[in-house]
Parts: C-alpha cells; sequence; structure tokens
C-alpha cells in the first residue's frame, strides 16, 4: 500500500516534466529529423534521402556561417565570463547585505525589457547620428560623424549585453554557497590573491562556470534579433540562413536539416568544452 | 509549472471566447501591414454586424509558410503579391479557386485584372483577384544626389557608403534590368537565368564597398534616409511617400529600366471558412469612398477603375512628383515565379551577403 502511494506520487510528479520534453522537445525535433530526410524531386513529390545533409557540406557558405556563428558565440561566451565574473562575485561576496538584493536586482531590470528594445536601444546610441557620435563631435574629438553601427563588433557588444545575465545569475548562486572562511584559510596559508582566486574560487566556482557557458553559448548561437539588427554587410547569422531557408525560400527540408545541424553543432561543442577543461555534466552542472 | 497554468487559462479563454462568437462569423484577414487600417475595419463590421474581423499582418513570404504549414486553413482571406500564388499553389495547394461572380470585378481595373487572371489561373480556376498596386524602385534626397536614376547608381563611387538597398529579390532584378538583361524574359529558361545571376551576384558583390547597410524594414530605411545617413536606395515606392510628406526633397525615382511593379491580391486559402464574409470584404474594400481610405493607409494605389484619382491628395501629390506617364508605361510587372528559381535567387543572395567583398 505504502509503496503504491510513493509510486502513484512519482508518476504524478514525474508527468508534466515528462509530458514537457515528450511534447515539446522530443516529438517536435523527431519531425525536425525526418523532415530534414526529405527531399524535393518535383511539386508536391518527395523522397528520402541524405540530399540536404549533403548540400550543407558541398556549399561552403553554409558551413562557414556555421563555424562564424560558433566561434563567434563562443568569443561572446569567454567575455561574458570575464565580465559576469568580477561582478558576480562582487554581488556575492563583497556587497552587504542590503545592497546584494538591490545589485542582483538592477542586473534582473534590462530583462524586462524585450531583445527587440534592447537592440534598438544599442540602434539609437551607436548609428551615425546617434547619441554616442553626436556627443564625440559635440565635444569635439571628432569632426565626422561615425558609424558603430553594422559591425560584428557591435553584434558581440549587443550579444554580451543580451546574455550576460545568464552567466551572473548561476555564478552568484554558486558563489553564495561558498564559506567566506575557505578564502580567509588560503590567505592565511600564505596564498597570494591570484593564487586564491585559481586555487581556491574557481575551483569552487566550476560548477557555475560550467552551467552558466553552457547557456550563455546556447543562447548566443540560436539568437536571431540581435545578430540580424546590429549586425552590418558582411555578418551572417545561422540562425538567419534557417530561418530564409524556412520563409523566404520555402524550403523546410533543408531549414529542418540546418535546424538540426545546429543542435548537433553546438551540442558538440559543448561537449568539447567539457572534455578540454576535464570537466563532466556530472560533478558541475548536477552540482551546482 | 507557471507556464503550464498560464496555458491552460490561455486554452480556457480561447474555447470561451470561441463559444461566444459561434453566432457571429469571423472573417480572419491574412495581410499586409496597413491593408487593414481600423477605420475600415469598423465601418465593415458596422454594415455586417453579424461579421467580425481579425486581422494579421504578415508578408509575402510569411503567409505563405503560414497557410502552408496548416494546408490552407487558420484564415478566411489572404493578400499576397500576385507573383506568388502560381508557384505556391502548384507545390503547396494552400488556396481556393475563386467563384469570380461573387465579385465586384466590373469595378476593377480591367488591365490589372487581366494581368492578375493570366498570372494565377491553374486549370482553368481563377485564384486571385487584384487589390492594390505599387512598384520597388529607387528613393532619392534630391538635394544631395540629384542624378540618382537608375539602378546600378546605387553602386555609384560618388555615392560610396550612402546608398542602401534591401538583400531581396528585388534589388536582384533590378539589378538585371540596369545591366540590359530581360530576366522576367528568362525565367523560362533556366539556365540563362542562372547566367544572368551570376553577372548580377558579381556586380553587387563589387557594390557592396559602397552601400552603408542593407536595410530590412521600412522602418530602419525611414531612419537611415531621413537622417540623411544616406542619400539613395531601394525601395518601395510607398515608403518613399510617407518620407516625402515629412520631407519634399525625398522623392522616388522610378528606374530608368522601368520601377519593377506588384499586385497585392485577394485569395481566399483551401480551408478558409468564411467564404462569404471573404467576398463581402472584398466587394466593400472596391468601393470608392472606402478605395480612397485604404490607399490613404497603404500608400498604394487601387486596381479600380480610376485608382489613381481616388488616392487621398498628399499621396497624388507623391505619386505625381514620381510618376511621368512615360514611366507608367514603363513599368515591368513582376512575372510568375517558376518552381526552382526562389532557391537559384536565394543562393545568390546567400553568396553577395557571406561575401567579404565590402
Amino acid at each position: 500500500m505504502q509503496k503504491d502511494v510513493k509510486r502513484l506520487s512519482l508518476i504524478l510528479l514525474f508527468t508534466p516534466f515528462a509530458l514537457w520534453i515528450l511534447l515539446l522537445i522530443i516529438i517536435p525535433h523527431m519531425g525536425m529529423v525526418v523532415l530534414s530526410l526529405r527531399e524535393k524531386v518535383a511539386p508536391r513529390v518527395y523522397e528520402y534521402g541524405l540530399g540536404n545533409y549533403i548540400d550543407f557540406i558541398n556549399e561552403p557558405i553554409y558551413w562557414n556561417t556555421l563555424l562564424r556563428t560558433g566561434s563567434m558565440s563562443l568569443l561572446v561566451t569567454v567575455l561574458a565570463l570575464l565580465i559576469g565574473f568580477p561582478i558576480a562575485y562582487y554581488i556575492a561576496k563583497i556587497a552587504g547585505n542590503r545592497t546584494r538584493g538591490a545589485l542582483f536586482l538592477l542586473c534582473l531590470v534590462p530583462l524586462w525589457v524585450s531583445d527587440l528594445i534592447r537592440a534598438f536601444g544599442w540602434i539609437l546610441l551607436l548609428r551615425e547620428t546617434g547619441v554616442i557620435s553626436s556627443v564625440l563631435q559635440w565635444s569635439g574629438l571628432v569632426h565626422e560623424p561615425i558609424e558603430f553601427l553594422y559591425n560584428d563588433v557591435t553584434v558581440i557588444i549587443g550579444l554580451v549585453y543580451t546574455v550576460i545575465l545568464f552567466m551572473i545569475v548561476p555564478l552568484v548562486s554558486t558563489l553564495d554557497g561558498m564559506d567566506n572562511a575557505m578564502i580567509e584559510a588560503g590567505y592565511n596559508l600564505g596564498g597570494s590573491g591570484p593564487t586564491v582566486l585559481r586555487r581556491i574560487i574557481i575551483p569552487y566556482a566550476m560548477p557555475g562556470i560550467v552551467s552558466g557557458c553552457i547557456v550563455v553559448f546556447m543562447l548566443t548561437a540560436g539568437s536571431y534579433l540581435t545578430p540580424i539588427l546590429l549586425g552590418g554587410k558582411n555578418s551572417s547569422w545561422f540562425t538567419e540562413q534557417i530561418y530564409d531557408q524556412f520563409i523566404t525560400r520555402f524550403n523546410w527540408e533543408s531549414g529542418a536539416a540546418f535546424g538540426f545541424l545546429l543542435l548537433v553543432f553546438t551540442s558538440f561543442v559543448v561537449w568539447l568544452g567539457l572534455k578540454i577543461t576535464g570537466q563532466t555534466l556530472a560533478n558541475t552542472v548536477a552540482r551546482s | 509549472m507557471r507556464l503550464k497554468a498560464t496555458l491552460a487559462t490561455l486554452l480556457a479563454a480561447t474555447i470561451l471566447s470561441t463559444a461566444s462568437m459561434a453566432q457571429a462569423e469571423t472573417l480572419r484577414l491574412l495581410t499586409w501591414g496597413s491593408y487593414a487600417p481600423d477605420e475600415l475595419v469598423k465601418k465593415f463590421e458596422a454594415e455586417n454586424p453579424d461579421i467580425k474581423v481579425e486581422v494579421t499582418f504578415s508578408n509575402n513570404e510569411e503567409m505563405i509558410a503560414k497557410l502552408r504549414a496548416t494546408g490552407g486553413a487558420g484564415f478566411d482571406l489572404a493578400q499576397p503579391s500576385h507573383d506568388r500564388i502560381y508557384a505556391a499553389q502548384l507545390e503547396y495547394d494552400i488556396y481556393k479557386a475563386l467563384d469570380l461572380s461573387k465579385i465586384n470585378t466590373d469595378a476593377m481595373e480591367k488591365s490589372l485584372l487581366d494581368g492578375v487572371k493570366a498570372n494565377t489561373t491553374i486549370d482553368g480556376d481563377v485564384y486571385a483577384v487584384p487589390h492594390q498596386w505599387g512598384t520597388s524602385g529607387l528613393m532619392a534626397d534630391k538635394s544631395k544626389a540629384p542624378d540618382l536614376k537608375s539602378w546600378s547608381d546605387l553602386c555609384d563611387p560618388k555615392y560610396k557608403g550612402k546608398t542602401s538597398m534591401r538583400l531581396k529579390r528585388t534589388i536582384l532584378l533590378g539589378t538585371a534590368f540596369a545591366m540590359g538583361h530581360d530576366p522576367f524574359a528568362a525565367y523560362s529558361d533556366l539556365d540563362k537565368y542562372q547566367s544572368i545571376l551570376d553577372e548580377v551576384v558579381d556586380k553587387l558583390i563589387v557594390c557592396k564597398d559602397n552601400i552603408k547597410a542593407y536595410w530590412k524594414g521600412g522602418d530602419d530605411l525611414s531612419a537611415m534616409m531621413l537622417s540623411g545617413e544616406i542619400v539613395g536606395s531601394e525601395t518601395w515606392d510607398s515608403t518613399a511617400y510617407k518620407l516625402y510628406a515629412e520631407n519634399p526633397n525625398i522623392v522616388f525615382v522610378p528606374p530608368s529600366t522601368g520601377a519593377l511593379a506588384w499586385i497585392d491580391t485577394f485569395a481566399i486559402p483551401r480551408k478558409g471558412k468564411a467564404d462569404d464574409a471573404a467576398y463581402k470584404w472584398i466587394n466593400f474594400v472596391l468601393q470608392p469612398e472606402n478605395v480612397t481610405i485604404m490607399s490613404g493607409s497603404t500608400g498604394a494605389i487601387a486596381a479600380v477603375k480610376g485608382g489613381l484619382d481616388l488616392l487621398p491628395a498628399d499621396k497624388k501629390a507623391a505619386v505625381n512628383a514620381s510618376f511621368t506617364p512615360a514611366d507608367i508605361d514603363n513599368l515591368k510587372f513582376f512575372a510568375n515565379i517558376p518552381p526552382g528559381v526562389e532557391d537559384m535567387e536565394g543562393k545568390a543572395l546567400e553568396k553577395i551577403k557571406a561575401s567579404t567583398g565590402g
């Protein structure tokens, strides 16, 4: 009897999660895989085959864009970590109890505004007739209007700004759980600042770093609005290719193949990152 | 869990609202932004109290994608451009044949009606009738770029960093015309069309250096033009007309090889559920007093007899400032897109976007 109740409650608790995964993640992705294996031979006639994937391999534009998206996403991840870590450390360890809440809230505020509005905010600041260019001219530092928009640097700035919160939150929560005595002990034993950081703080924060990096990398590689709006003439982003395949070229089959390739590629990068840094999901993310 | 609760509430709300509207018929309109001004929707609902109008704004590609996803369900009336009917119907079977006897075709401009019919007839069935037409061409600030007349002038080093275009098929076609080709004629011979496209791609890659940025929608184009960051661009005429109202130096320039003309149509999705309401809406917006309201909102010219005269005064002034009768005669109507061309053009655009020529 007791056992049955236990089992029932387990099933009841587990069902929403299982349904979520099954209905919203697994089934759509299976649909995508099936769709990606179809090739159009004539109007309304389809055959199964690997043609869409072969097209991808044969066309350098596609895999170049994918590699570009991947490397820029990695850069964004590293930048977000470098900028986010000191902020998280300050919030978790240095700020007083009262300011901590306020600071955390300040980090959250930008998230209340939609991606689109935030991208437009950057556009207003950076465009040739925008705020920064006008201020520079007014102050006499430059004499010609400067265009900051429409290049890769802007895309990186915009993306770091959009995703940095997802780096800060897991870092704060891991660092928060760290006993200050550990840091003190490090100093007492004669460790210098960098040594304490390298030998004590970073290893302790590793679960937060890994999960933050994974989330940020995935979000960046899959982002659409920011690279489109801030990007320039040459900056194609892989999600844009997927959109084009689906919407402007009516080629759902190759769009699905691209979508699936993006998933495989980003998963591979995450796996590689874990391998290289000698981390596993089990002892990092699962612990955070 | 929160999300699930929200979903459940939404679902319940949807069921409730559908149930309460079961009496009234709903006309679900899938159209372009500004093609269903509030004023007209209210007027239509007042004249037909049993019909409620729901509007979804979209564009050509998304309209077809939406209808394709459902096999033509979810909407009762769609308004894609005339070149987007034939191939889409052949490939995806998303439209329903029109019953022309229910449409007041006498009110329509005959040449446009015949043109659309010729483009959208499959096995003797007509799938679309014209609604509004307009052109794609160039826009220039007369005070800064008085000589901008041809598609290729956008690539003139004189305007380096001061021009823009949208990286879509219009600029491919325009550039092909400017290079002395007739891309529409080449649609029947895809090998020839490919060779034209290759030339166009080379030209536009070289041209990249000259372009400030590719615009993506009417808003960013307007901002660049009004702020003076660019002096000329490829554009929709309606965008240029709107800017003309704010700065009379900014005019629409029909390219010397002819502006490219599109006609937005009425087409009924295959699984539409309110055909009668759809026909009522079509006939409603054909009435002269409604045409003026519609054109005021869209900035395009209605495909009715005397459509030009029914434009609101400010739009009429903008059109007259741009077009001479010779320009009108020189219009190049977008030809039906045969299957396969979308892919070729898509690849061409990707090549341009990915190249680092600029």
